[in-house]
């Protein structure tokens, strides 16, 4: 038997990809052996924090590390953010959900939206070496958030990149170079979209007169990440799905994306007021030190 | 002998007005005195009624007699050599169903407390400080692998590191307990109770690794390649909805996600803590149980006006321990029986608003001998709810068995095991607790584990 014990959970690298998107390389060896693309772990990097899921955006085996890359939205993702090479996170869980079908499937499309454009990363990287012709949409806000742009160039046949405000690449939504990429007639086999709920929505909408398979993957809100709980919820057709057991992973075609944003604003309320608190503190932080400092005087 | 006093010691408690305002124990235990004098009832009968009628088969007469002469030493020894969880069991219990109910008091008056005497004995111990160890037996050099740190798994890990085999016990949760830690609330069970039990299995010697899913991070024919036998004690963790209309608007909760966000993940502290859980005006509890008492209490602590339980049988029917209804009832949750609920109405933000129900009677008895609930036709009406939660059982937890080859399954997707033995029908895999039985109590849990712990150390033994 191996000496068993707790991973420590050691941050190796970090490395910030733009101004509120951060990458951390961590030392996780049970899940970095068994991870497959489109599988995320649930993360808790303090005692009195929350779990959160996060995609597996890559990992290497041989070093026993895995690979997470995520926008600071609110106060776990920004606290999160705050932690430096050689931290301890408390709870790294996974790997978890079900993995990326992978397949020679013939001409493929991944479309990523902004922080969505690290979950796509590693699907696209296997979907090439399944060997697919595999064709990237990258698409962010503006020019400093698109991510992973040398990354994705080596791994796709063809890149095209999108920003809202035309900072760079071509201006507007990565849906909008999709529908240029079908009416030039590129035969697609299936699609991947990722990013915002609204964005999936809107591939989704697009391919579905074409009949061309799309896969989204939903990020509802989580907490364990095992089917205990029900609270990631989504409707599939008419089904109920459980999205960190039965997915994250479905058919784009038959999500109710409506549902899915409003469970997303569950608890809009609080999390604004948990943000606020948290960035009063941390401007209060500096001051107090000086306090102390000034008392020791 | 003076004849016994006809009524229990009575136990002193929060009063309920008081008590709703806070998460703190309802109860407060009894004093040492009022122990002794509890203890000085019990008749010290020879047969022992009440030793039968514990799951465990603990040596009551044996402890009781131990508080009564004030050797509380001996009392804990006693107790923990049939049960290592006493201070849990001594608050959980259904002991009214088990080792009260055949007590032979009962018949001049209340039967013996024997569960506040256990939990009076298991908070004596943990107040004197360091707890005692008992030595170490020298290792076997046999390894054991136990999946899930519920009752069922810690029973097993205890009973087997006590007969000097070497244990792991792998938690998918990032703290052990099981329902004990997320669902069972901390006015009913504090949290540092079930922390402290689980130091003394670790300080045994078992191993514990938490944030670790047995089929996910490793299967179970993966850990069978380094242990020598595999315990599974995953319990039943997957909640159950209704399938009705409405039932995913926001607000509504499966009683796991609302108790676990309460509970393990401390929602009632937030912001301090940072998981949110929605505090509801109206709180509506689907069904009876006591997963539906301790929501429908939680909901009350966090500050809902009316809290109410609908459940679609009548009184009688109700599941729960009385104990736990009681309380309910004194704190004010109201009882909405034969009351089916239909579908769910929502505001334009997709938050719950409204409850349509159908009123019920009763009928002839169904199979499972409770009379059936019958729709009364056009009883059709609405309630204002801003939070509801579905408390109608939880299925075993199917992750394990979906990744296992070779384990028979039941029809409710329990693990079939062998009553005697607790083996699966995998070789040298073992089952014990809510995923083998489906939902039952801790103490069965326990009493499951115990019965694999025993057929485990007889295979496992070398030679
Ligand atoms: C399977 C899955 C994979 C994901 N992968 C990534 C990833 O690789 N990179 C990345 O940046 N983000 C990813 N997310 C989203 C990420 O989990 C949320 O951004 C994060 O939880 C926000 O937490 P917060 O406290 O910082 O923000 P908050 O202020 O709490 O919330 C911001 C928004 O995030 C969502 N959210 C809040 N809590 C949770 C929760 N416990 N679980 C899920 N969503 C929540 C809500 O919609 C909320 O409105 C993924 C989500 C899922 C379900
Ligand atoms: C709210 C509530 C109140 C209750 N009240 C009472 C009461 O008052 N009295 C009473 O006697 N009984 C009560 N019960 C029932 C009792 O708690 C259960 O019967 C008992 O806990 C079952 O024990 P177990 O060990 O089988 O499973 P559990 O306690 O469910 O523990 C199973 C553990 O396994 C873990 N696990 C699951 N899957 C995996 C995996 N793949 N890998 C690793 N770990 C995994 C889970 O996270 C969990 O920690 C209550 C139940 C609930 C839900
Ligand atoms: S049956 Fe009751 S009175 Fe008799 S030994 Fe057991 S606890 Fe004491
Ligand atoms: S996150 Fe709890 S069931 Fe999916």
């Amino acid at each position: 038997m191996k000496n068993y014990g707790k991973p420590a959970n050691r941050i190796v690298y970090a490395k910030a990809l733009s101004n509120d998107v951060k990458l951390f390389e961590i030392a996780s060896p049970y899940i970095a052996q068994k991870a497959l693309p489109g599988q995320f772990v649930v993360i808790r990097h303090r005692e009195e924090g929350e779990r959160i899921p996060l995609t597996i955006a890559d990992l290497d085996r041989t070093k026993g590390t895995i690979t997470i890359i995520f926008q600071e939205v609110g106060k776990t993702t920004k606290d999160l953010g705050t932690l430096k090479e050689g931290a301890l996170l408390l709870d790294v869980l996974g790997p978890l959900g079900v993995p990326t079908e992978i397949e020679r499937f013939g001409t493929v499309v991944c479309i990523g939206g902004g922080v969505g454009a690290a979950v796509i990363y590693p699907i696209a990287k296997a979907l090439k070496s399944a060997g697919n012709r595999t064709i990237a949409i990258i698409g962010a806000r503006t020019k400093e958030l698109i991510i992973l742009e040398d990354k994705f160039r080596e791994i796709t046949d063809e890149l095209y990149l999108t920003t809202d405000d035309g900072s760079y690449g071509r201006k507007g939504f990565v849906s909008d170079e999709l529908k240029r990429l079908i009416e030039q007639g590129c035969k697609i086999d299936r699609s991947w979209a990722i990013g915002p709920a609204v964005m999936m929505k809107a591939v989704a909408n697009l391919t579905r007169p074409y009949g061309i398979r799309t896969i989204v993957s939903l990020n509802p809100i989580m907490i364990d990440g095992t089917g205990m709980c029900g609270g990631c919820r989504v409707q599939i057709g008419t089904e109920t799905k459980f999205a960190c057991v039965d997915g994250p992973e479905f058919d784009g075609h038959a999500v109710d994306f409506d549902l899915l944003m409003k469970r997303l604003s569950t608890y809009t309320r609080e999390e604004k007021c948990a943000l606020q608190s948290y960035e009063h503190e941390r401007r209060l932080e500096p001051a107090d030190k000086i306090k102390t400092s000034n008392s020791a005087l | 002998m003076a004849k016994p006093q006809k009524n229990q010691v009575a136990m002193r408690e929060q009063a309920p007005e008081k008590r709703t305002k806070n998460f703190n124990e309802v109860p407060y235990g009894y004093s040492t005195e009022e122990a002794m004098q509890e203890a000085a009832r019990c008749i010290q009968c020879k047969d022992a009624p009440c030793i039968k009628g514990c799951p465990v088969e603990i040596d009551i007469p044996g402890f009781i007699k131990a508080i009564k002469e004030e050797d509380f030493k001996k009392a804990i020894r006693i107790m923990k050599e049939k049960n290592v969880l006493p201070a849990i069991c001594g608050r959980v219990c259904p002991q009214e169903d088990q080792c009260q109910k055949v007590c032979k008091l009962a018949k001049i008056g209340e039967p013996s407390a024997i569960g506040r005497l256990e939990r009076f004995i298991a908070d004596w111990e943990a107040e004197q400080g360091e707890i005692e160890i008992p030595p170490k037996p020298p290792s076997t050099g046999k390894k054991v692998a136990v999946v899930g740190a519920g009752p069922a798994g810690l029973t097993v890990a205890g009973d087997l590191v006590k007969l000097g085999h070497e244990v792991v016990i792998f938690e998918a949760l990032h703290k052990p307990g099981g329902v004990l830690v997320y669902g069972i609330p901390e006015f009913r069970l504090p949290k540092s109770i079930v922390a402290r039990e689980v130091a003394y299995i670790e300080k045994l010697g078992a191993k514990l690794i938490t944030s670790f899913v047995v089929g996910k991070t490793k299967t179970v024919d993966e850990l069978l390649k380094e242990f020598d036998a595999v315990f599974i004690g995953t319990g039943a963790g997957l909640p159950k909805f209704m399938k009705i209309p409405g039932e995913n608007a926001l607000g509504i909760y499966s009683a796991n996600e609302y108790l676990t966000r309460s509970n393990l993940m401390k929602a009632y502290l937030f912001p301090q803590y940072d998981t949110p859980i929605a505090r509801g005006r109206s709180v509506a509890v689907i069904g009876a149980g006591n997963v539906s008492m301790d929501s429908a209490r939680t909901a009350l602590r966090l500050g809902a006006e009316k809290s109410m339980i609908i459940y679609r049988r009548s009184n009688e029917e109700m599941p729960a321990r009385i104990e736990e209804i009681e309380r309910a009832k004194e704190e004010g949750v109201e009882f909405h029986l034969l009351t089916l609920p239909l579908r769910y109405f929502t505001d334009e933000k997709g938050w719950v608003n409204e409850m349509e129900c159908l009123k019920m009677k009763l009928g002839e008895p169904d199979s499972s001998g409770r009379k059936r609930p019958l729709p009364i036709e056009g009883s059709n009406f609405r309630m204002p709810v801003d939070v509801v939660v579905v408390a109608i059982g939880q299925s075993p937890n199917p992750l394990v068995p979906n990744t296992t080859p070779g384990l028979d399954m039941g029809k409710w997707g329990n693990i079939i095991i062998d009553p005697l033995t607790a083996e699966t029908s995998k070789k040298m895999v073992f089952a014990g607790g809510d995923i083998a039985t489906g939902e039952a109590t801790v103490i069965q849990a326990m009493g499951t584990g115990r019965i694999a712990a025993r057929s485990i150390a007889d295979r496992i033994r070398p030679g």
